[in-house]
């Protein structure tokens, strides 16, 4: 019993976690059709941006000893900042590309982030300690104990889902957002201003990146140049899964995805479970072939004519 | 420049890009060689290693133009089988217990065993492709780069075959600058013919309009099916070429950096030519190795050098401005014929119809 409590809750903490990821890419992916590989690396951006730039062993804070609200302002400004740039710099000028140029395009910038941060801070991982108050545990019963970390990811997941459905749905600029999304030709004939719109999704994309660095460096407290790389491919995934496009999608396939890896690694047998990712990509693969719509499906996965 | 106008000079300049090619690799390839310098030969390999992969992700790639990110994946298959032929003779039950016993009492010739190891990517490739191959545009990239995921996933886990996260150690270090000159060639006659061939011309068709492909008969499955087979032959047969270059076998090699770095320089050459694959290889490998050198501060001790990482930042930035300034790469996606005219490229013959 301690025990399905215990994966139900890191089950949904990973899965919320996979779901923020799954939404920076999916709306992305949604007005520009484009996967953007450089995701994970917004996300390592936003760890590096509390240290110092240097190449010392030991880190010295930077952002990190600010007051915890300026913290999270500068962190996600930063990210938004990176993301605002390579929208400005490279995605707009190919934005009629196919989608493969802007996927290798994206991959580009993310293997240039990726060695920029080696360039600047070195390869070696660095320690940060990031809200160490909440890295404890809440004992529920004698036996079951619940990190708190986890319970604030899930609730910092829902309050930005919520927030995110809020804006979609009632403001103008949303309701462009999403007709963009759902139709982008269509959109723009009917007088949607198409640079304020995906500049606005790569500014939310950015957003939900830099509080996806917080939440991620918080739990590891270790800063890696590849850190984000992982986080990314397993978001990716939770899209394609969900549905292409489709914000629903993306949450409903993180959850899928997290709640899938959790339970693979208790159900396997212990000789079968280190291929645990292999069974994870297996899995799109399988959706890709059976249902390339995804579980949620929506127009946006039909490539424009 | 000039026409060829007989029916004899059309002949040859029909082939002439592969002349031109074969020529200008042999060419760097002996005037490396006749230096002697150690470390320029070891460039040299790699990179002529290089041409071998950038060429066979051209087959695919440029004629289905589906985007891959699978193929160094087949490198991996490819290198580990040839490691698991030739291998360090008396560790090998050491790094690999779990190999059946015919690979643990006996090793093969490094040529054998580079071949058999290209059948075997091939292989996985075909059954991989069955599913793959059914997938079109951006889903297939997508499939390709799950099936990436998967075979490294499953070489780091599967340590009794391949040493799992630590290495394989001692495989011989045949691949010199000739030996892998040979291999270049071979692929580029490969990639040449195939592309030349009904099923290349198929192939193609179905890349620039799947549809109208559909209604003349092209099998389109099928055809990328067999372009996705013979390219993964190639690719596993650099992948047993890059581990007897290196001499040692990680999984870590064949993964997402190598990946950006081929297809950095297949676009950057040209996505949908063969000249521009192998153009690519060679101007990437002259820039790496230049920025490489200034790197750890070769050119004079006058304090100028590039902190560490930057060569690919630098490979990272180039790609990119390619892609926004010149999608079709520096041959322009056409073949090299000089000192023929040209072929009108896809853009000449717009460009002159409006």
């Amino acid at each position: 019993m301690e025990i399905v409590v215990q994966t139900i809750i890191s089950s949904l903490s990973l899965g919320s976690f996979y779901a923020l990821g799954a939404l920076g890419i999916g709306l992305l992916f949604g007005v520009l059709r484009l996967i953007n590989f450089a995701h994970g690396d917004f996300i390592t951006v936003g760890g590096f941006s509390l240290i110092v730039p240097a190449t010392a062993v030991v880190a010295v804070p930077l952002i990190l000893d600010f007051h915890p609200v300026a913290l999270i302002i500068c962190v996600v400004g930063v990210v938004v900042v990176w993301a605002l740039a390579s929208y400005f710099m490279l995605f707009r000028h190919i934005q009629t590309a196919p989608p493969a140029v802007l996927m290798i395009a994206s991959v580009a910038l993310s293997f240039s982030i990726q060695n920029l941060i080696i360039m600047i801070y070195s390869g070696r991982p660095k320690a940060v300690g990031l809200w160490a108050e909440l890295t404890g545990v809440i004992p529920l019963s004698d036996k079951v104990q619940v990190p708190i970390l986890q319970l604030v990811i899930v609730a910092v997941t829902w309050i930005l889902l919520i927030l995110l459905t809020i804006f979609l749905r009632r403001t103008p600029i949303g309701v462009e957002m999403r007709a963009a999304a759902e139709d982008f030709r269509m959109a723009r004939m009917l007088g949607v201003n198409a640079t304020r719109v995906i500049a606005l999704a790569f500014v939310i994309s950015g957003a939900l990146a830099g509080i996806m660095a917080l939440m991620y460096h918080t739990q590891t407290g270790i800063l890696n140049f590849r850190g984000g790389v992982f986080l990314m491919l397993y978001a990716f995934i939770a899209t394609v899964i969900g549905g292409m496009g489709s914000l629903i999608g993306a949450v409903v396939g993180g959850y899928v995805v997290g709640i899938f890896s959790t339970v693979l690694i208790a159900v396997l047998p212990d000789g079968l479970r280190g291929f645990r990712d292999a069974f994870v990509f297996g899995l799109v693969v399988v959706i890709l072939l059976a249902r390339p719509q995804g579980l949620v499906p929506t127009r946006a996965f039909k490539e424009r004519v | 420049m000039f026409d060829a106008t007989t029916p004899l000079m059309r002949r040859v300049r029909e082939f002439w890009p592969l002349v031109n090619l074969c020529v200008g690799l042999l060419i760097i390839t002996a005037i490396v060689v006749a230096l002697d310098d150690r470390i320029l030969a070891r460039t040299l390999s790699e990179g002529l290693i290089r041409v071998v992969i950038v060429v066979a992700l051209y087959m695919f790639i440029g004629n289905s133009g589906i985007m891959s990110f699978g193929h160094i994946g087949f490198m991996m298959v490819g290198a580990y089988a040839t490691g698991w032929q030739t291998c360090c003779p008396y560790t090998r039950d050491m790094f690999m217990p779990g190999l059946p016993e015919y690979l643990l009492s006996n090793s093969h010739h490094f040529v054998l065993a580079i071949f058999l190891a290209g059948l075997l990517s091939a292989f996985v490739a075909f059954v991989a492709g069955i599913a793959l191959m059914r997938l079109s545009g951006i889903a297939a990239s997508i499939g390709t780069f799950a099936f990436l995921m998967i075979i490294y996933s499953v070489y780091l886990r599967w340590s009794t075959w391949t040493s799992g996260a630590s290495s394989v150690i001692g495989l011989p270090q045949t691949t010199t600058p000739w030996v892998a000159y040979c291999y270049a060639v071979v692929t580029i006659l490969a990639a040449f013919f195939y592309s030349r061939s009904k099923f290349g011309l198929a192939l193609r068709a179905s890349r620039d309009d799947e549809v109208a492909a559909k209604a003349s008969g092209v099998n389109v499955i099928g055809q990328r099916l067999l372009a996705f087979v013979i390219s993964a032959f190639f690719c596993g047969v650099a992948g047993g070429l890059f581990g007897h270059f290196l001499g040692m076998l990680t999984v870590d090699t064949f993964f997402l950096n190598l990946t950006l770095i081929t297809l950095a320089m297949l676009v950057i050459g040209g996505m949908q030519s063969l000249s521009g694959a192998v153009v690519g290889v060679v101007v990437m490998t002259v820039v790496i190795d230049l920025l490489k050198n200034l790197e750890s501060g070769m050119f004079g001790d006058d304090g100028f050098t590039l902190p560490s990482s930057s060569t690919w930042v630098v490979v990272g930035v180039v790609m990119m401005l390619i892609i926004i300034f010149r999608r079709s790469g520096i041959t322009r996606n056409a073949e090299l014929y000089w000192p023929f005219k040209g072929d009108i490229t896809a853009e000449g013959a717009l460009k002159r119809q409006s």
